[in-house]
């Protein structure tokens, strides 16, 4: 009881990662953490839910095809829509960078799971994936005027001398804010959550204790943490949406650089 | 009070890293690249080679069957206005025809009914001349009888008078006598 107490007081414990199975190679530890198992619990149930929607591929689809499908559409209609009719080669991409994050995050709104983009490691890989495919499919379909991308066309010479610095440094912090908008928002989501759950049930501790006025707060604590909870699961799924538009924004700037 | 441990510091109890901010703990670090990649990589693969395709195919096959019904339910509708109208032109020309066949019909009837009623009207009035004749021929004959008779009476009553006359002459007595009267 007590040890379960100090684990509810802690909002960061939840962020803890711990191994699961030992593993080293070459000196380098890779165990298979609780990270990894929330990762792959993920991964498994986008393969198992889309997989079955396609394998079954009825023309009068049932209700979770009919889901799956909508997902398709909803990407493809992202992708098109944003980098257009050549940024449809990128669909398998972003499709996957959408749902392993989407269910990433929604795994994590289930009380006690492991939210595996919580942490900066994980988001930060994927939004330098995102940069490094944009700038070596860029470079790689535009050479050199990959970088009209940093000079945007009809403006004075003397413009380009703080345009080109703007450009530039806007271009870096791309892959700094995609990882942390993402991590942020997981972080302190769930920091709150933790916090006003906590604070609830030891509001009603106290009041079964005695300070029966304490009862009422932990009411409110409770509603806000419910309310809470409902924003967080809004915001599971747009910053999920956020980072796959943001990609598509980018895999933009890579297919036609000078705007 | 028991909520404010809330500030309090995190548990101690686990000795891994021991750092109070979980994320920025640089052990896990190789752990999680490796993991990702290894569960991004495979989820990749999974839905560019094997899931995207079939579920982009399975709608695709649906769009492509919902327009060819469309296309064959259009077809079938420009096919049931000309049958429509074909009947409708067959129709008429049914009831031409009917029309046609009524009027020949009707003109045919009445041809024969205009022959029957001249056949029979002429039939009456021979029958009816004849017929004529015979009266008159009758009533010559009766009107001659008649005078027979008479004359023979009067002989014969003039004969119980005790008076002789001649047939001619008794012809004529009774020829004056009706012809006074006629």
């Amino acid at each position: 009881m007590n040890l379960s107490f100090h684990q509810m007081a802690d909002p960061m414990s939840q962020f803890e990662v711990k191994k699961l199975f030992e593993l080293q190679i070459g000196g380098i530890d890779l165990s298979f953490t609780n990270a990894a198992f929330y990762m792959l619990l993920g991964v498994s149930l986008i393969i198992v839910f889309f997989g079955l929607a396609a394998s079954r591929g009825k023309l009068i689809p049932s209700r979770s095809q009919s889901i799956a499908e909508i997902g398709y559409g909803f990407v493809a209609n992202m992708v098109r829509s944003t980098a257009g009719e050549e940024g449809l080669k990128f669909f398998p991409f972003v499709f996957t960078l959408f749902f392993f994050v989407f269910f990433a995050n929604m795994i994590g709104m289930v009380p006690y799971a492991f939210t595996t983009t919580s942490h900066i490691v994980v988001t930060g890989a994927l939004a330098l994936l995102v940069i490094s495919i944009v700038i070596i499919y860029g470079l790689y379909k535009n050479g050199l005027k990959f970088f009209k991308l940093f000079a945007p066309s009809g403006a004075p010479f003397f413009i380009y001398l703080i345009l080109v610095p703007i450009e530039v440094i806007s271009f870096i912090a791309r892959p700094v804010t995609l990882a942390l908008r993402l991590f942020a928002n997981m972080l302190a989501g769930h920091i709150m959550l933790k916090l006003f759950a906590t604070f609830a049930a030891q509001l009603f501790a106290a009041a079964l204790a005695g300070t029966a006025l304490l009862g009422v707060v932990g009411v409110l604590a409770f509603a806000m943490g419910i309310a809470i909870n409902a924003l967080e699961l809004l915001v599971a799924g747009l910053q999920a949406y956020i980072f796959a538009i943001l990609t598509c924004v980018y895999l933009n700037d890579a297919l036609h650089p000078s705007h | 009070m028991n909520f404010l441990s809330l500030a309090a510091p995190a548990a101690n109890g686990e000795a891994a890293g021991g750092a109070s901010f979980p994320p920025f703990d640089p052990w896990h670090f190789p752990s999680q690249l490796f993991w990702l990649a290894i569960l991004f990589g495979i989820l990749y693969l999974a839905l560019s080679r094997f899931i995207l395709p079939k579920l982009g195919g399975v709608i695709e096959n649906r769009e492509d069957t919902i327009a060819d019904s469309l296309d064959e339910a259009a077809r079938l509708n420009e096919q049931s206005k000309e049958a429509k109208q074909q009947q409708d032109l067959a129709l008429a020309e049914a009831r031409g025809k009917a029309r046609d066949t009524a009027d020949k019909a009707r003109e045919k009837v009445e041809a024969e009914i205009a022959a029957e009623t001249a056949k029979v009207d002429a039939d009456l009035g021979e029958r009816l001349a004849e017929a004529e004749a015979r009266i008159q021929t009758l009533r010559t004959n009766a009107m001659s009888n008649v005078e027979q008779i008479a004359t023979s009476a009067t002989q014969a009553m003039l004969g119980r008078l005790g008076v002789t006359v001649t047939e001619a002459d008794a012809r004529q007595a009774v020829a004056r006598n009706t012809q006074q009267e006629g």
